[in-house]
């Protein structure tokens, strides 16, 4: 006990500067991948059939292939199988590389829910619309958007802290994220070895994280349900 | 002049033909109860007159005005089938407000938008604002709503909702509890179209009447002349139906 005292400060700051990576990846994930969802939804279900097939089977690859092989795939498959390595040496490399992986990865379980989201709105909102005149993208602005909002965010707030742990993934890319962080102190790190403990604590990191985002996420829904 | 002139209304849906050969004209200041059994095709007719469908044969004139011509080429475009339906006020079956809004915006929400349309809407914006809000006022007003502005589509009764989506389909120069509301209106000369189950009202607010069953219009008179003296035995069984089931409740 009195070691763990001991190696604390030590172990806290590491797993900070663990963990700020690992919120990177998140927030980048997140600003990419809603809006290329949204173009993936709007593609599946465009009347041009190549153009919807092709999301589709995007969509059915991704979403039924793990995220590990899509990581180890979008990293590796450049450089030892093309021999153009695109994603440039260190942690900067491998951070584009899991970032673009979990981009795609996410826009696509994204673009599912928006396409619920969108087809859940009664036809007759834009037939109101339409008939007082309105064109049809003031009826998307105006009248669709926000009942779609709506309809997404508990599904949207699943995912999204799914993501949260999900970037523990790119540990298998070599990603500095806190699970990297905490288990460099197994094999020594910062003059530590052969600890658990502080791989253990990467828990709580997690926990804290996600009850702030559940409680953001609630006070959206709550926001959401003045109207029905 | 006729102020609506339907002429030969076709529409055929994969291969159901729900309306086969519609005719019919309206004066202005007339009000039409369109009554017939369900699948009759009395809501399709609706949805041709407000462009929601796209007839397949016939003509839709307005004050004399070729709205549509099946026969035509489809040449209309977005912006100039949006100017078509403002010929028209459609207040749905199940009225379709829109929930994110109050009864007020509801009502001012697309005569805002169109308002954006004027030339001098910039210069005049926060007068036109007043306009738009003062005559969305004066409808709920007379659709005995004036408590109920700032409502939510989910906190009004269903009678309200009505209410509230009749005053969005109207043209804000025109005026109007349902019935009274609808009964005010053909009194100040708004022609109208009612598609209704309310055999009563139907007979009470109508100048004329059409019988639609299986996409053709079986009969068409007067109240007095459908209601009272119906020549066919389709017409007949129908009416003797609907008397039954009042008695029935």
């Amino acid at each position: 006990m009195e070691l763990i005292m001991e190696q604390m400060p030590i172990v806290i700051h590491a797993l900070n500067v663990g963990f700020l990576q690992t919120l990177k990846l998140f927030f980048v994930t997140l600003i990419g991948a809603i809006p290329l969802g949204l173009i993936i939804a709007f593609g599946s279900m465009s009347r041009f059939r190549p153009l919807s097939l092709l999301c589709r089977i995007l969509v059915w690859v991704i979403r039924g292939t793990p995220l590990m092989i899509q990581l180890l795939i979008i990293y590796y498959f450049p450089g030892l199988v093309l021999g153009i390595p695109v994603w440039g040496g260190g942690e900067a490399g491998r951070f584009l590389a899991a970032s673009v992986s979990f981009i795609i990865n996410y826009a696509c379980y994204f673009s599912e829910i928006y396409r619920g989201g969108i087809q859940g709105v009664p036809v007759g909102q834009e037939e109101a619309g339409l008939v007082l005149g309105m064109t049809r993208v003031q009826i998307f602005f105006r009248v669709t958007l926000l009942q779609m909002i709506k309809r997404i965010v508990p599904p949207m707030s699943n995912e999204i802290i799914t993501l949260v742990k999900d970037t523990s993934l790119a540990r298998i890319i070599a990603l500095q994220e806190i699970i990297w962080a905490g288990q460099a102190f197994l094999k020594g790190s910062y003059g530590i070895s052969g600890a658990i403990w502080p791989l253990f604590f990467t828990a709580v990191y997690y926990l804290v994280c996600n009850g702030i985002l559940t409680l953001l996420l609630g006070h959206l829904e709550k926001k959401l349900s003045y109207f029905r | 002049m006729a102020i609506l002139e339907v002429e030969h209304i076709e529409k055929t849906f994969e291969h159901t033909e729900v309306l086969k050969d519609i005719s019919f004209s309206l004066e202005q200041g007339q009000v039409l109860s369109i009554i017939g059994s369900s699948g009759s095709g009395k809501t399709t007719l609706l949805r041709c007159l407000n462009f929601l469908e796209r007839p397949d044969k016939g003509v839709i004139r307005v004050n004399g005005e070729t709205l549509l011509d099946a026969s035509a080429a489809r040449s209309s475009g977005e912006a100039d089938i949006r100017r078509k339906r403002l010929h028209f006020g459609l207040v749905f079956q199940s009225f379709n407000l829109f929930p994110q809004y109050t009864a007020r915006q509801n009502v001012m929400l697309a005569k805002e938008l169109l308002a954006k349309e004027q030339p001098d809407y910039k210069a005049r914006k926060k007068e036109i604002h007043r306009e738009i809000q003062a005559q969305a006022e004066a409808l709920l007003e007379q659709m005995g709503l004036s408590d109920r502005m700032d409502n939510y589509p989910h906190q009004l009764s269903g009678g309200q909702c009505q209410r509230v989506a009749i005053a969005r389909a109207l043209d804000p120069e025109l005026t109007g509890e349902v019935l009274k509301v609808i009964k005010k209106l053909a009194d100040d000369n708004t022609t109208m179209i009612i598609v209704t189950h309310e055999m009563a009202f139907a007979r009470d607010v109508a100048s004329q009447v059409i019988f639609m069953d299986d996409g053709y219009i079986l009969e068409q008179g007067t109240p007095d002349q459908v209601f009272g003296h119906p020549k066919e035995a389709r017409t007949r069984q129908f009416l003797s139906r609907y008397q039954a089931e009042k008695f029935s409740f």
